[in-house]
């Protein structure tokens, strides 16, 4: 069966050769062309001159590019609004915008031509910060949405204890080692091959079409794999697919364009920073009763995604928690700085640290453990039929060991994963309506706290830290709950293209795009499972738009829900087809496909036996697939409705080590029980716990934005700005799939694994906010990211 | 000028500009993809390749690694690891642990674990710390890295010397530079290339006249004497981790965490201080230890006190035609040093402070204090009035704390990227504390605990 099995990542060997070919690994035909921006240098402000006679002068130009090139029809590059021109037509709204656009011979002279622009500005007022964007009423809606259940200010004024504070939350370079890259080969007849390293080529099809004034059906986008997205190439390949497009077509040359690793950082958008404040009111234990959030987000200059972003991080405001009475008002901010973007969770790691933050709040108000207070708080366990018998022994998914997943979708046995008697119920309803009918935290706390040894450990570090005036310890944890779908109902749905060839061998396509999670060999292993044979039976092809058209970008953690069952549905098909082969043929209904070979009554043949029989006999081999995602509807203007299919949960303990005197500080040791349901792949879910427990700490600690008074990033490059080195990985990482199966139907009862594991990084950062409380009686109210100065400050307002 | 080495075995001979860098050639030239960039300047090591020569095998960055630098050298990049279909001992370890996702850090993962694991080094962070990887968390790298100690070392992977003719630009001894340095003074002297290859790479410019330095073999290596270490300045930074280790811990440890196992491989102690930064890690603990710059020109030598080359932002005492030949570290400077890099991650970052002490308390009173910080000031500079606060003071928590404010008075520092004013002072005020608190034997570093108690 390969469902369940830890095979590697299909393009593993092609990796470490290097071999496995990215944008700027494609040879080109001969001419071709290598593009680069011209960028701004203000933040804001009306161009008044432009001088680009050294540009156009300078070796190896072809041509240049302005908007007035374009006549009034800039090409629009944006994911939704149309507020994106390719260049921009006159105003500047951020610094590192593209004004021009350079042709040339090669990558580095198009990089040398594009620094010899010489562009004046009237310079404008730039809203820079979210105070003065606030007070400008610069905002990407007409007004803050607001979301929530309930009376949150009643249930405030009402509750014995009350605390309010604020978080300042910061964004995120997405550090794909892959920088943004596009390459356009000119077709027969001003038709256009695309390839983009996109998440999304689908969008990349439409906007190419679009800047062209040519159909959908003249563009064609392939994509066999990302360096890396994390929800930075959902939308922001569009501009070099775009730019490559046009030039193609006008020079009837390839081109190609990749940003410099300091160009993309300077012109691409970011994870959102948020500003997060709450009121909230609670009981003598800890029991949350009203709570009331501002979040304030930066979309950036343009809109991009970040109505839905801030949309998620409201709906991810309860995390794990049941909110009785909850006010959510949400401000989306237009300022002049890059766009954000998407990122890796959407706004709902954003969300989740807010209230994280608030749990953490009440529990030092109250001097209790905040682990306690999480569990008091938490959404009512799962009902299942054994509830109440307590945990089994052999729950926990050994990944070392054979695969455990039985692969049949048939019936549910849901396990039995209830705390036992100890827990009171509280609801199960969120602030925007959806009941919580798969939660399991309460057992998998309890079981982590076990195999973390979190109370001796906890104790171990109090001692720690009474012995030890300056180096401090402290524990973190954080769950998360998070929800799965897009909120953006009609885009919850995939297609597929399996083909089987006369000798046996499959051939398989679907819309979603491979960037490192491993969807390609999670696929391949249902189309493997569907026909009962071996993985290197099935030949992953790359994304390609003229394969399977019209699908949604490979994010939201959606993957291989919607292509797993796409795939799966195709797959379907064509055994049925065969099935019907069977009976007309050898009368047989009782068919069976394994190892290989096909059973059916008292015959059995190899697979690739009966493929050349079927094809003998005209049987069909190839098919289509779709798939849409079932019981979903959401008014996102109410906020209202059930935006998720289900909810994936995981669970994080971390120690850290902080320096009292620098506020330097350590990952010491990080254990994780994370729900990917029945898993498709252990090996890769555990890579995507892994990857995204680490990338969640960097976020939180040691990866700062900075921008000056200008509005200039500072941190442009991996020189300033710095995610995790291998040394930042916990010392000891123990990471662990909780064993169970989802309860919805989805493919083989797996779980999407994609964001919900970022969050947990959340638990580095309250651990370090652990060790600042150490220091002195104060809550710390540690920001966001925690570097050595935020730690340093913290401390400073932990000792008063 | 025309360039001969080897690459992945095949004698190769070159004539492209002095300044193309590998990374392009391999990519543009060569067709070899492999090799990838990831930021075009050294710091992610997505390009690192293999380089051989005499001195063994380095694990160096091609996108700041110019053609000439490898005259007379042996590179392997990731094409030419594997044999065939027998992959290297480190790529199989990296399939079966599930090392790469996206791949594309992946080539230089191996290229970085291979070369470690042929020169028997097994400390993996310290090997990894200049390869990032953005979506494993390193967790099984980590454990492709341990699977791979135990391997045996492929037998193709060995430099076999080759005739490389003499270049004009590239000197092979310190006589010959100075000659040639005295005839071509507007020439840009490239030893490593890790700031001056971003120069090209990054700001794109065309550095005219170039004189490249890892010919001089006189300028390599270090002579020691009963009272000092005279340090050539082509001595590669990897090469101080070792030599201070028996004498200042604490020294060794900054050189450990400076950038990372290919920056520091390719990185030399005479371009780090010659550059003149004010956030280069060695110029705080060698001025605090006493260090003396030696400089040519011609035939001439003078010695100067290192502390006094760093004249203002920008500008060092070097005249024309003048180069660093060596860096004299007294002995006795090395003894009570303690030196402090602050950055906001560990390892591959520049430091927003770097402070060295060198504090000598005889009968419980402070005899001397040499006291240097990098990251405080336009370059880096002595901390002369809180020295003059320790100096004939008990050896105290009281002295140190009254001589805290001095730091106000021989630092204005600036808020950037890396750290605010603020936070610089105050942190070098603790650095302090904390060499006091050391001396006191209480626990002082996150990077020496571990978990539970």
């Amino acid at each position: 069966m390969s469902v369940g099995s830890p095979l590697p990542h299909d393009a593993a060997k092609l990796h470490v050769t290097g071999q496995a070919r990215y944008i700027d690994d494609i040879p080109l035909p001969a001419g071709a062309l290598h593009l680069a921006f011209g960028l701004s240098t203000v933040a804001h402000g009306e161009i008044t001159s432009m001088d680009l006679s050294a540009v156009r002068k300078a070796p190896g130009v072809v041509r240049v590019y302005t908007a007035e090139d374009f006549h009034g029809h800039v090409p629009d590059c944006s994911p939704s609004l149309g507020d994106e021109p390719l260049l921009t037509p006159g105003e500047v709204q951020f610094l590192g915008q593209p004004v021009f656009l350079v042709v040339a011979t090669s990558h580095l002279a198009a990089r040398k031509a594009a620094k010899l622009g010489k562009i004046t500005y009237k310079e404008l007022p730039a809203l820079l910060d979210y105070d003065s964007a606030m007070e400008a009423d610069s905002r990407f809606e007409d007004g803050p949405r607001i979301y929530g259940c309930g009376d949150a200010a009643r249930a405030i004024a009402e509750a014995p204890h009350r605390i309010e504070g604020t978080i300042e939350i910061g964004g995120q370079e997405h550090f794909y080692l892959e920088g943004q890259a596009a390459a356009c080969v000119p077709q027969e007849g001003g038709d256009m091959l695309v390839h983009s390293s996109t998440q999304h080529p689908s969008e990349i099809q439409h906007k190419v079409a679009h800047a062209l004034h040519i159909p959908m059906h003249a563009v064609r986008v392939e994509t066999r794999r990302m360096g890396g997205g994390f929800g930075g190439k959902e939308s922001q390949g569009n501009w070099l697919a775009i730019a490559c497009a046009i030039a193609a077509r006008d020079t009837g040359k390839p081109c190609k364009m990749r940003y410099d690793r300091d160009d993309d950082m300077i012109i691409t958008g970011k994870r959102h920073d948020f500003r997060i404040s709450y009121t909230c009111g609670f009981d003598d234990e800890g029991r949350i009763l009203g709570i009331d959030f501002l979040q304030i987000t930066r979309g950036g200059w343009s809109m991009d995604l970040t109505l839905p972003v801030a949309d998620r991080a409201m709906l991810h405001a309860d995390n794990a928690y049941f909110l009785p009475n909850a006010r959510i008002e949400s401000h989306r901010l237009k300022m002049n700085t890059q766009s954000n973007t998407a990122y890796r969770g959407f706004g709902g790691p954003q969300g989740v640290l807010g209230i994280e933050r608030v749990v953490d709040h009440i529990a030092h108000t109250l001097g209790k453990d905040p682990v306690e207070v999480r569990k008091l708080n938490y959404y009512d366990e799962m009902v299942t039929p054994t509830a109440g018998e307590g945990l089994p022994e052999d729950h926990v998914l050994s990944l070392e060991g054979e695969p455990t997943s039985e692969g049949s979708i048939e019936h549910l046995d849901a396990h039995p994963r209830h705390a036992g008697g100890q827990v009171t119920p509280r609801g199960k309803l969120t602030p925007y309506g959806q009941e919580v009918e798969d939660f399991i935290l309460h057992g998998m706390t309890e079981e982590l706290l076990k195999t973390s040894d979190y109370a001796a450990r906890k104790k171990a570090i109090a001692k720690w830290n009474a012995e030890n005036p300056i180096i401090k310890k402290g524990l973190g944890v954080s769950p998360v709950k998070f929800g799965i779908s897009f909120t953006l109902t009609h885009l919850n749905q995939a297609g597929a293209l399996v083909h089987i060839y006369n000798d046996g061998s499959i051939h398989l396509n679907h819309g979603g795009t491979e960037m490192g999670q491993g969807l390609f060999q999670k696929v391949a292993q249902v189309a493997a499972t569907e026909f009962g044979v071996s993985i290197d039976k099935v030949k992953i092809t790359a994304t390609d738009t003229a394969k399977v058209p019209n699908t949604s970008a490979t994010a939201a953690s959606s993957g291989s829900d919607l292509n797993g069952m796409a795939v799966k549905n195709a797959c379907d098909r064509i055994r049925t087809r065969l099935e019907v082969f069977i009976l007309e043929r050898f009368g047989e209904s009782d068919v069976t496909w394994a190892g290989g070979r096909v059973h059916f009554g008292v015959h059995e043949m190899d697979f690739a036996e009966l493929i050349s029989l079927a094809y003998m006999n005209r049987v069909s081999l190839s098919a289509t697939g779709f798939y849409k995602t079932p019981k979903i509807e959401w008014d996102r203007i109410a906020g209202k409705g059930r935006p998720f299919f289900y909810f994936a949960h995981g669970i994080a303990v971390t120690e850290v080590a902080l320096d009292t005197f620098t506020g330097e500080n350590r990952i010491l040791r990080a254990d994780i029980l994370h729900d990917a349901g029945a898993s498709l792949n252990p090996a890769l879910d555990k890579g995507q716990i892994e990857g995204g427990y680490v990338q969640g700490a960097g976020w939180l600690t040691t990866e700062e934005l900075v921008w000056d008074t200008k509005g200039m990033l500072k941190t442009h490059a991996p020189s300033t700005y710095k995610i995790p080195a291998c040394s930042d990985a916990p010392d000891v990482f123990n990471v662990t799939l909780w064993e169970g199966r989802n309860r919805e139907e989805t493919i083989y009862r797996s779980k999407a694994v994609g964001e919900p594991p970022f969050m947990l990084g959340i638990s580095a950062f309250l651990a370090l906010s652990d060790a600042c409380a150490a220091c002195g009686p104060n809550y710390p109210a540690l920001n966001a990211p925690a570097t050595p100065e935020e730690c340093l400050a913290a401390i400073e307002r932990a000792r008063g | 000028m025309e360039i001969t080495f080897r690459l992945n075995g095949e004698l190769i001979t070159a004539s492209d500009a002095p300044t193309r860098t590998l990374l392009e050639y391999l990519r543009e030239t060569r067709d070899l993809t492999g090799t990838k960039e990831g930021c075009n300047e050294g710091d992610c090591g997505a390009c690192t390749v293999m380089v051989e020569d005499e001195s063994g095998k380095k694990p160096l960055n091609a996108c700041i690694l110019f053609l000439p630098q490898l005259h007379g050298k042996s590179v392997t990049t990731v094409e030419g690891l594997s044999k065939g279909d027998t992959l290297h001992p480190a790529q199989q370890a990296m399939i079966e642990e599930h090392g790469s996702q996206c791949g594309f850090c992946t080539p230089g993962i191996v290229m970085s674990l291979a070369t470690a694991h042929a020169r028997g080094e097994t400390y993996h962070e310290d090997v990894l710390a200049g390869n990032l990887c953005r979506c494993t968390g390193y967790a099984p790298i980590l454990r492709a890295a341990k699977k791979l100690e135990t391997a045996p070392i492929p037998e193709e992977l060995e430099h076999i010397p080759f005739p490389a003719p003499a270049i004009v630009e590239r000197p092979e001894s310190s006589d010959e530079l100075a000659g040639l340095y005295a005839l071509r003074p507007d020439a840009v002297l490239i030893a490593g290339a890790t700031d001056v290859g971003l120069w090209v790479t990054k700001q794109m410019r065309d550095l005219g006249e170039v004189i490249f330095l890892n010919g001089v073999e006189d300028l390599k290596g270090v002579t020691e004497t009963a009272d000092a270490f005279e340090i050539g300045a082509m001595t590669p930074i990897a090469d101080l981790i070792a030599l201070f280790k028996p004498h200042s811990a604490s020294l060794s440890e900054m050189y450990r965490r400076f950038a990372s196992t290919q920056v520091r491989a390719a990185a030399t102690l005479g371009g780090n201080i010659a550059n003149g930064s004010p956030i280069g890690d060695s110029p705080p603990p060698l001025i605090a230890a006493g260090a003396t710059l030696t400089l040519r020109k011609g035939e001439d030598l003078r010695t100067i006190p290192l502390e006094d080359f760093f004249i203002a932002y920008g500008k060092q005492d070097r005249g024309a035609s003048e180069f660093v030949e060596n860096v004299t570290v007294p002995k006795s400077g090395l003894q009570d040093l303690k030196v402090y890099k602050l950055s906001k991650r560990f390892d591959q970052d520049i430091s927003a402070v770097c402070g060295a002490f060198n504090i000598t308390v005889t009968d419980e009173k402070i005899a001397a204090a040499r006291i240097a910080f990098g990251g405080m000031a336009g370059t880096p500079a002595r901390a002369k009035t809180v020295e003059a606060a320790l100096i004939g003071q008990p050896w105290s928590m009281a002295t140190i704390d009254a001589a805290l404010p001095a730091f106000a008075t021989d630092y204005t520092p600036m808020s950037d990227m890396r750290a605010s004013a603020a936070y610089r002072l105050t942190t070098a005020q603790n650095m302090l504390k904390r060499y006091f608190a050391e001396t006191q034997g209480l626990t002082t570093s996150v990077l020496s605990v571990k978990e539970g108690a």
